[in-house]
C-alpha cells in the first residue's frame, strides 16, 4: 500500500505515529502526493542530510518525469517557470548566492536587531491596546517578518499588506484557486517591476538598489529579470516560514509552562531555546522535494533515475539516531545541529536572519509579557493546512 | 586545538559568527568565512566545538 503524503496528523503540534515507524522499517518509503504522482520520502536524519548536501540534485522538478506536488496545472511552486530563474547549482549558483548572501550574514543581522525589537514592541503594544485574548499569530508572527523584509526591500510601509497578501497566495498549495494564484503572481511581479524602475532612478540603501548597482552578469552581477525574482523569492521564502514558526515556537514553549518561566528565570537560553524550538518542530510542512538526474544510492537503497524524493526534515529531526532524547524538548540542547534550514550549499539563505528574529520576537515576549499564557487548552490548538510551511490556524494567548 | 576553515564549501550561513564572535566572521562583500583565530584558547574550545557541529556545510574541521 503506497502512503499518502502529506501524512494526516490531527494534532497541532505532535508528530504523526508514522514518523517512527517509518523511521525503523521503512526509511525509504513510496508515497502519492495530492497530484496522484509517485514520490520517495526520506524520514531518517542521514538519509535526509545525505540528499540535501548532495550537489548533484536539483531543487527543480520541471523534468518531464518530476513529480507534480500538487495538482494545480503547473505543479506548484517547486517547478514554476519563476522557479527557474534562479540558477540551481554550480557556479552561477554559487555566484548568486554569495552576491545575495552578504545581506544576510550574522552582522547585518545582529545591527538589524534594535530595529526588529521596536517593530516587535509596537505590535505587542498594539495588541495588549485590543485586549485579551489575542491571536498572537495575527498580532505578532504574521506581520513582523513582512514589515522586516519590506524594510530589507525597500518596499514603503504602506504596502505591507500587499506582500502579506501574495507570499500567502504563491506558499499555498490548495487554499487558492489557479486563476487567484496566477493572478497574485501577475500583480507581484508588475509591483516588483515598477519598484525596479524606481530604485534604479533612485537608489536606497536596500538590497535591491545593491543588486543593480552591482550591474549585469557582465560585470559579475544578476540580470534584470533575476533582481526582480530574487526580490520576490526573498519575500515568498522568508514570511510565512517565519510567521508560523513564531506562532509554533511560542505554542511549544507554554504547553508546558515550566518552559516559558525557565526562560523568564534564565533569559541567557534564548539561543538554544530557539533551535530547540525549530528542531522539535513536528508541523514544519512538506519537506523540501529533490530530483535524481541520475540514480542515487540512499540508506542502502538504489533510487532510479528520475525518482522525486522528498526529504521530511521534521521527522528526521525527530531521529532518536540522531539526537539522544529526540521526543524530549531540551531547552539547553547543544550543540543542536537539525535540518529546519536544509543542509549544504542549498541550505536556507536567510537562516541568520529568521534565527535573529525568532530570537528578537521571544525576548521581547518574555520582557513585555512575563504572564503570557495560552488561552485555550493545547489540544484545541488548529493546524494550518494546505501551505507548503505548515503552522498553526491561529495562537490563542492572554497575560 | 586547530581550526581549518574551507571557503569553498562555506554557505554563509553565519552560525560560527552567531555562536563564536571571537573565533570567526564573515566577509562584508560575500559572507563567507573568515578565521580570525586559528588556535584559539581554551576558554572558546566548547563554542567552536559546537560551531563544527552545526556547520550546515561542514566547513569548519577541527584538529584536537
Amino acid at each position: 500500500m503506497t502512503l499518502a503524503y502529506p501524512i494526516p496528523n490531527d494534532t497541532a503540534l505532535e508528530p504523526p505515529a508514522e514518523w517512527a515507524k517509518l523511521r525503523g522499517e521503512c526509511p525509504v518509503a513510496h508515497v502519492q502526493l495530492p497530484s496522484g504522482d509517485q514520490a520517495t520520502l526520506l524520514t531518517r536524519y542521514e538519509d535526509v542530510k545525505q540528499v540535501l548536501a548532495d550537489p548533484r540534485l536539483s531543487r527543480l522538478l520541471n523534468a518531464p518525469d518530476a513529480a507534480r506536488l500538487s495538482d494545480t496545472d503547473d505543479g506548484g511552486l517547486f517547478s514554476s517557470e519563476m522557479a527557474a530563474i534562479i540558477p540551481d547549482g554550480g557556479e552561477e549558483h554559487q555566484r548568486w548566492r554569495r552576491l545575495v548572501g552578504k545581506w544576510f550574514t550574522a552582522k547585518r543581522m545582529s545591527a538589524l536587531r534594535p530595529q526588529m525589537a521596536r517593530i516587535a514592541e509596537q505590535l505587542i503594544d498594539e495588541m495588549v491596546e485590543r485586549g485579551r485574548p489575542a491571536d498572537l499569530k495575527a498580532s505578532l508572527g504574521f506581520p513582523l517578518p513582512v514589515y522586516v523584509i519590506c524594510d530589507m526591500l525597500g518596499v514603503p510601509a504602506a504596502d505591507r499588506e500587499r506582500f502579506s497578501y501574495w507570499s500567502d497566495t504563491l506558499l499555498n498549495l490548495t487554499k487558492y484557486e489557479k486563476s487567484e494564484i496566477d493572478a497574485a503572481q501577475a500583480e507581484f511581479f508588475q509591483y516588483m517591476s515598477d519598484h525596479l524602475a524606481a530604485k534604479r532612478a533612485e537608489p536606497g540603501d536596500d538590497l535591491l538598489s545593491e543588486l543593480i548597482a552591482a550591474g549585469g552578469p557582465e560585470d559579475g552581477g544578476l540580470t534584470e529579470l533575476q533582481v526582480l525574482v530574487t526580490g520576490m523569492a526573498l519575500l515568498v521564502a522568508g514570511h510565512e516560514t517565519t510567521a508560523n514558526m513564531i506562532g509554533k515556537m511560542v505554542a511549544m514553549l507554554l504547553a508546558d509552562r515550566t518552559r516559558w518561566e525557565r526562560l523568564l528565570a534564565d533569559p541567557s537560553l534564548i539561543r538554544t531555546a530557539v533551535e530547540e524550538s525549530l528542531r522539535f518542530d513536528a508541523n514544519s510542512g512538506f519537506g523540501l522535494p529533490r530530483y535524481l538526474p541520475e540514480e542515487t544510492e540512499v540508506g542502502g537503497t538504489v533510487l532510479p533515475k528520475g525518482t522525486t524524493v522528498i526529504c521530511s526534515m521534521a521527522a528526521a529531526n525527530r531521529d532518536e539516531g540522531a539526537f539522544d532524547a529526540a521526543d524530549r524538548l531540551d531547552l539547553t540542547r547543544s550543540p543542536n545541529p537539525h535540518l529546519a534550514f536544509g543542509s549544504g550549499a542549498h541550505s536556507c539563505l536567510g537562516q541568520a536572519l529568521a534565527r535573529t528574529e525568532l530570537q528578537v520576537v521571544l525576548e521581547v515576549l518574555l520582557r513585555k509579557l512575563p504572564t503570557l499564557v495560552l488561552a485555550v487548552p493545547v489540544e484545541e490548538l488548529e493546524r494550518l493546512d494546505g501551505l507548503a510551511v505548515g503552522g498553526l490556524l491561529k495562537l490563542p494567548v492572554r497575560w | 586545538m586547530k581550526i581549518t576553515v574551507d571557503e569553498e564549501k562555506c554557505c554563509g550561513a553565519g552560525q560560527c559568527v552567531l555562536i563564536a564572535p571571537a573565533v570567526f566572521d564573515q566577509r562584508d562583500d560575500d559572507g563567507i568565512v573568515i578565521l580570525l583565530d586559528a588556535e584559539p584558547g581554551e576558554d572558546q574550545h566548547a563554542a567552536v566545538r559546537e560551531t563544527a557541529a552545526v556547520c550546515p556545510a561542514g566547513a569548519i574541521v577541527l584538529d584536537e
